[in-house]
């Protein structure tokens, strides 16, 4: 049933375009500040492991101590709080942009963030 | 983790943690911290509200409200995500503060935004009360007199559109809701149409809130570095989440971890009432009665029926009893 009070409205509603997008063909840009997939940058981690005390999902897991840690991520864990970020103190993991995450496997969600051998 | 409690009010529930955490602490938090948060809660409040009316319009039959809330509420989602960097997951609260602050170029979006969901929300408030078939499905359904509502316990909205002025943000208030003024919105019908007019009108407040908030939003720093070890202590904390009141119980026992904790949150103290509400009504009017108190249980509805005169009993999943109620009301 159309409603009386709605048909101005609809009409109005008839030359306007869509309100949704064609997705997976036109995607709306990220915004400035999302959090998204990590990153960690090898040279300033100095492996304090406060990232992986910090995360309360558990989704981090620091193996080793000290510079030559390495870093395991679980995305499937990973809530997307940001606090793996703020705690931080040499500013190593930084969260980006990247939000299309999804994965038929789930082996596929843990990064491992390995330090080159040298 | 306790964001994770609630996808739609999630900020109500980590406002409420932290809020039991810094009381342990005994920790005061800076002024624009305070008014950061009641931001959010009170965007968040819009979101909720907007979500709510399309839930409705969609068990009432009435898709098209339901799309063009649910399109609005877009607006609504990217301010947020502007603001916290998510669209439902704010992480915005962190304890003795906020994450992020609001910048003076952020807070004009914002300003932009809340006039059109103003507008909008005053449009379909209109629409609510004007139009024939919601008021058919609304008007004298699930009636909750002033005296049951107190008696058995309900919350929020729906305790607000019984005509009971109560309200933890005027009661007991937190974050900011002390420094600012506002209104706490009663209906005296009782049912389903009051309800609805209820959260229109708290739309419409949270935006005179929010447009007061940034407009006096006090300089200094948006968060205290608070020690990780909370000391033995039990607190309870309350927060008036867009549906209703949410109580949080926190047992510490000197380490960083806490020894109990207890979540309350509305919609369990709105059941007692809604089964007060179904008594009488009919089966149609189940789905549109449920949607009322705004209920949050993982989806998971399904109804058992019994014929008292027959002895047949059946069950129905929520899908099924809309379509009923849909189809029942047109044959009317």
């Amino acid at each position: 049933m159309i409603s009386v009070s709605m048909e101005k409205e609809l009409v109005k509603h008839l030359v306007r375009k869509a309100a949704t997008l064609r997705y997976p063909f036109d995607k709306f840009p990220p915004v400035e500040g999302l959090r998204g997939k990590h990153v960690w940058d090898r040279e300033k981690c100095v492996g304090c492991g406060l990232c992986a005390r910090d995360c309360p999902s558990s989704a981090i897991e620091m193996i080793g101590k000290g510079l030559t840690a390495e870093l395991k991520i679980n995305l499937g864990r990973c809530l997307f709080c940001g606090q793996c970020e703020d705690g931080c103190p040499r500013e190593a993991i930084k969260l980006t942009q990247v939000y299309e995450l999804a994965e038929s496997d789930r082996k596929k969600l843990v990064l491992e963030f390995k330090r080159e051998s040298t | 983790m306790i964001e994770r409690i609630c996808g739609i009010c999630s900020h109500a529930h980590t406002t409420c943690y932290t809020q039991a955490v810094e009381e342990a602490l005994k920790v005061d938090l800076p002024p624009r911290a305070k008014y950061i948060r009641t931001v959010v809660a009170e965007l968040e409040r819009i979101h909720n509200h907007y979500f709510w009316l399309g839930i409705l319009a969609h068990e009432i039959g009435f898709d098209t409200l339901f799309m063009y809330t649910w399109r609005d509420r877009e607006i609504v989602m990217n301010l947020l995500e502007l603001i916290s960097g998510n669209r439902v997951q704010y992480a915005m609260n962190i304890i003795g503060g906020v994450r992020r602050d609001i910048m003076p170029s952020l807070s004009s979006e914002i300003m932009k935004g809340v006039k059109i969901l103003a507008e909008r929300m005053t449009y379909y408030k209109k629409v609510c009360l004007d139009e024939k078939t919601i008021l058919a499905r609304c008007v004298n359904v699930g009636v909750l007199k002033a005296k049951d509502a107190i008696s058995l316990c309900a919350v929020g909205p729906t305790l607000r559109a019984s005509n009971v002025r109560r309200d933890v943000r005027a009661d007991d208030p937190y974050a900011a809701y002390d420094e600012i003024p506002f209104h706490v919105v009663t209906y005296d019908g009782c049912d389903v149409a009051s309800r609805i007019a209820t959260r229109c009108d708290e739309v419409l407040e949270s935006v005179k809130i929010i447009r007061y908030a940034l407009e006096h939003l006090p300089t200094g720093s948006i968060e205290v570095i608070v020690s990780r070890v909370v000391p033995s202590a039990e607190t309870i904390a309350r927060v008036e989440a867009p549906r209703g009141e949410n109580i949080h119980y926190l047992r510490s026992n000197g380490t960083d971890k806490p020894a109990r904790y207890k979540v309350r949150a509305p919609t369990l103290a709105n059941l007692p009432a809604l089964c007060r509400m179904l008594i009488g009504g009919y089966v149609a009017d189940i789905p549109v009665v449920i949607a009322g108190i705004d209920p949050c249980f993982c989806c998971m509805d399904r109804l058992a029926f019994a014929d008292t005169n027959t002895d047949k009993t059946w069950s129905w999943e929520g899908e099924r009893l809309r379509k009923y109620g849909v189809k029942w009301y047109k044959k009317k």
